[in-house]
């Protein structure tokens, strides 16, 4: 993984950024000591490691606004970070950057329970949210796996998911507002105040946008009451043609499931080895579908799904009748990645994702590359979705073995992109699929999303070597910049 | 009178504007015209008419997922997807009884400006549903965002950030869409004679309990008499909480929702046929037709507990009829518009973190008083800034959103 060339520069400005961010955040919230530096030197992506310039630990918006400000004038790179488990090197640091880490702004600042809103710091845990808020009946919908661990910023910056954004949407689609510090210290309110906000979307642009447009300092989500119900169903098929197939047959009754999971051969042997969930081991690709709702909502689709299921050839059909049996179903899945993690040393975890109907060949595609590539594979799938992750499964420590498994990856993301579909559907682009970015996007495509970064970021100092290739020179950026601030033609109306 | 461009393809589309651009002559990106009367009035010497680029190009029902060039024709969309047991799930406003027109849009319209029907504060706006596009910018190049996939998040979204540009950005060519199931049925419940803060008290806990509402509105008496349903005719308050979904499901919600209610409420059921045209005469604003021919249309987004003091505050403005969407987070308010439809008052009288939009008015009003809500600057040179990053000549509907400087 190539990085920018660090900037000597920067590098003999260190004292001197010290110093400044000492002025900004007294006492040990600024870290400079190599041992203490080390555990910030890789995110949830571990195959890649850098020790930062330092680390800064602010705990209101005003120290982030100045340590931006410093950061500009001193023209230091900003990497933020929330709790570090981006698996696409979101948060990977710069040898010439400092290290903004938002874990201090852990409040939950108000709950708004009439107008369904939660409003929280950026550092808040995903599911602490949920706590906060479950005792009245309420949740935060979106789910990913590391909810114990991830930020609401970090979400915020990667758009995450979760088994449930199916029917409840991602990231984007629950946070209602952020308050943003650009690069020049500014600290803007984007949204919050109503269901829409005034002017163009910038909420839209800065969620998704993986730290490289602002540093998100506080985040207003809307909350959802409770499903008073949640029952699943565990179904089983002799091919993962017929489990596609009833995927999108429920889809095509006309139900939208809480979740719709996937599993392979190679994954459900896995989990059942590691949790013994009761698994079948005889089918080849398991269907693990969750519908919440009223109860008696929730029976009649159960009704309804099993006799579809049924009728897509299923071989074994169970359906939760308690609480118990659920979460045992769901078990299985929720430990997919470490079952995976015991039969090999290493896993490598991919996030494309597909037009749900050309799923059989790509896991023909899969298949084929894993003989040619010597590694196994196992696929879980949010199958409602389309969104694929393949585990790749290899030793670091035998020579050649993560380049190969790169390969592999770099192959599966390609004829994701190839089918009509794309790199990545909820963990991000970061440092890991940046260079991929021209199988998806063209140079005009890539220019204008540069366009937007210049117009948030004009120095560019938040997170570079992320998202975007760094070939890609965008020599029409130019054109697009308003040159020492004063826009050209000013006689022209603007907007 | 502007010269008119027929745009029949994406090339065509890419030619107008790069000869715009090369001469740094304004352009008028328009679709059916029913939405032209929102927004600033403009002068641009030319007009790219986006109505010749028409058609669906995909519809995958098990995908979710439906793709059309921008200019066909929202009926069109609506036929396929119906054929298709499914809808968009923003539902779409008509506003041509209150704006003029004959009822044609575009989806490119739709998307370009961002308007969202009942159901938005449940199931999202336009911007939640807008998967791809397709769109030219302003120095004529043709680029795409996003995918044609329902989850994506490679790059920036910049979908969200077009969608609702008011074509002040880039010109879309072909859009994708997330699509949904459509309900199976639905049904109303209308709860007679709350004021505002009783209502806004009990959508607050029906959107919040597993009732589950898909739509929750108040009308005010005089609105309420106008809308025709069954029940209303009595000139009082209507509150209105619309279920929908699997049958059982719904039944099942409508009575945990009388049970909530108590018997002290007088409650009218709105079987499906009656739940329907209401909510189609709320979503197109049809209380406010026939209206008085000296009439501004405002739409307030704030949040919901901040309507009750909004609509008493409103009250005390003249000829002021507010009603309220979206659980009390949109209020619609028509009044008489005179030489500048009430802006200070109307922006005045609006909470902390709301905002408010000129929707409706005669082109002069549009033109003396700020439609959209000036913002405050900082975010106001952020937005400049953006809007260079597509238009850097600023020859897309110049002037549509905000005024010159
Ligand atoms: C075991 C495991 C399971 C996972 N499961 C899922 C899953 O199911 N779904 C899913 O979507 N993801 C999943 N992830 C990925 C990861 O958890 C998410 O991307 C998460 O949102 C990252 O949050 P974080 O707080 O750890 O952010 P970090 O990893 O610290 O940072 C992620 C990105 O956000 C930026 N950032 C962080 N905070 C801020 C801020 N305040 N302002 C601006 N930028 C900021 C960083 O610069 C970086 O680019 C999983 C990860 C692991 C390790």
């Amino acid at each position: 993984m190539e990085m920018p060339i660090p900037d000597a520069g920067a590098l003999s400005r260190r004292r001197q950024l010290i110093d400044g961010l000492r002025a900004i955040v007294p006492g040990e919230g600024v870290i400079v000591d190599e041992h203490e530096l080390a555990a910030y030197e890789s995110d949830g992506l571990t195959a890649y490691r850098q020790i930062p310039l330092v680390v800064v630990l602010p705990e209101t918006a005003l120290q982030v606004a100045s340590i931006l400000k410093l950061c500009h004038a001193l023209e230091i790179k900003v990497v933020p970070r929330g709790a570090g488990t981006s698996l696409s090197g979101g948060a990977l640091p710069l040898a010439d950057g400092i290290v903004l880490a938002m874990g201090r702004f852990n409040r939950i600042l108000a709950i708004d329970y009439a107008d369904r809103t939660a409003t929280v710091q950026p550092g808040v845990t995903n599911l602490a949210i949920t706590n906060a808020v479950e005792a009245r009946g309420f949740y935060y919908a979106p789910d990913p796996s590391s909810q114990i661990a991830c930020t609401i910023g970090g979400n915020v910056a990667e758009n995450s998911g979760g088994v449930h954004c199916l029917k409840y949407g991602m990231t984007t689609n629950n946070v209602l507002g952020v308050e943003l510090v650009t690069i020049d210290g500014e600290i803007l309110r984007i949204g919050g105040g109503a269901l829409d906000a005034p002017g163009y979307d910038l909420l839209g642009a800065v969620v998704g946008s993986e730290g490289l447009l602002g540093v998100v300092t506080e985040v207003t989500v809307r909350i959802l009451p409770k499903p008073e119900t949640a029952r699943a169903l565990l179904v089983g098929f002799a091919s993962n043609l017929a489990a596609a197939d009833a995927v999108a047959a429920v889809i095509g009754a006309g139900i939208i499931p809480a979740g719709m999971e996937m599993m392979d051969r190679p994954a459900i042997h896995a989990a059942e080895d590691f949790v013994s969930a009761g698994y079948p081991r005889n089918v080849e690709a398991l269907l693990i579908i969750e519908l919440d709702g009223p109860a008696v909502e929730v029976d009649h689709l159960v009704q309804r799904i099993e006799a579809i299921v049924q009728d897509c050839g299923a071989t074994v059909i169970k359906t939760s009748t308690s609480e118990a049996q659920r979460l045992a179903f769901w078990a299985g899945r929720k430990a997919a990645f470490p079952a995976v993690g015991r039969i090999s040393p290493d896993y490598y975890c991919m996030d494309g994702t597909i037009p749900r109907r050309r799923l059989p060949e790509v896991l023909d595609g899969i298949a084929e590359a894993s003989t040619r590539y010597g590694l196994r594979v196992a696929n879980v799938f949010h199958a409602g979705d389309g969104n694929l992750h393949p585990l790749i499964l290899y030793d670091a420590n035998l020579p050649g073995q993560l380049e190969a498994a790169e390969a592999f990856g770099a192959d599966i993301l390609r004829m994701c992109v190839r089918v009509g579909g794309v790199l990545t559907g909820e963990h991000g682009v970061g440092v890991e699929k940046r260079d991929l970015m021209s199988e998806q996007f063209n140079e005009v495509d890539l220019c204008q999303q540069r366009a937007l970064k210049t117009a948030f970021d004009p120095p560019g100092l938040l997170n570079p070597g992320k998202v975007f290739p760094l070939l890609n020179r965008c020599a029409e950026m130019g054109r697009m910049h308003v040159s020492g601030g004063a826009l050209r033609f000013p006689e022209l109306a603007r907007f | 009178m502007a010269e008119i461009i027929e745009a029949n393809s994406e090339a065509a589309v890419v030619e107008a504007i790069a000869a715009a651009a090369a001469a740094g002559r304004p352009i008028e990106i328009r679709g059916a015209g029913s939405k032209a009367g929102l927004g600033r009035p403009m002068q641009a010497g030319s007009c790219l008419a986006m109505t010749g680029l028409s058609g669906v190009t995909a519809y995958e029902p098990e995908e979710l997922v439906l793709t059309a060039w921008a200019g066909t024709p929202l009926a069109a969309i609506e036929d396929c997807l119906t054929a298709g047991g499914q809808a968009l799930a923003f539902e779409p406003r008509d506003l041509s009884a209150v704006l003029g027109g004959t009822g044609l849009q575009t989806l490119g319209g739709v998307v370009a400006t961002n308007l969202s029907g009942p159901r938005r504060c449940v199931g999202g706006a336009v911007r939640d549903h807008v998967l791809g596009l397709r769109a030219v910018n302003g120095m004529g190049e043709l680029f795409k965002a996003g995918g044609k996939v329902v989850k994506n998040v490679t790059g920036y979204d910049l979908c969200k950030v077009l969608t609702g540009s008011f074509g002040t950005l880039a010109a879309f060519t072909e859009i994708t869409v997330k699509v949904l199931p459509a309900a199976e049925t639905e049904e109303t419940l209308l709860v007679l004679g709350q004021d505002a803060a009783a209502a806004v008290r009990l959508m607050s806990q029906a959107l919040g309990s597993s009732a589950n509402p898909s739509a929750a509105a108040w009308l005010p008496g005089p609105l309420a008499g106008r809308s025709e349903a069954a029940g209303l005719s009595g000139g009082g308050a209507a509150t209105c909480l619309r279920l929908e979904g699997f049958g059982p499901s719904v039944e099942a919600r409508r009575r945990a929702l009388l049970d909530r209610l108590g018997s002290g409420s007088q409650v009218v059921l709105l079987a499906a046929e009656g739940s329907r045209r209401l909510w189609r005469q709320l979503r197109d604003l049809l209380v406010f037709v026939p209206g008085r021919p000296d009439f501004a249309l405002w739409k307030l987004a704030l949040r919901p507990s901040d309507a009750p003091a909004l609509v008493e505050r409103l009250s005390r403005l003249d000829g002021a009829l507010p009603f309220l969407d979206w659980g009390g987070g949109l209020a619609w308010l028509g009044l008489p518009c005179g030489d500048d439809a009430q802006a200070a008052a109307v922006r005045d009288a609006m909470p902390a973190g709301g905002h408010a939009t000129l929707v409706g008015a005669p082109a002069a009003v549009r033109a003396s008083q700020p439609v959209f809500q000036p913002l405050p600057p900082p975010l106001a040179a952020l937005e400049a800034r953006l809007k260079g990053s597509f238009d850097p000549k600023g020859i897309l509907n110049p002037g549509r959103m905000v005024a010159t400087a």
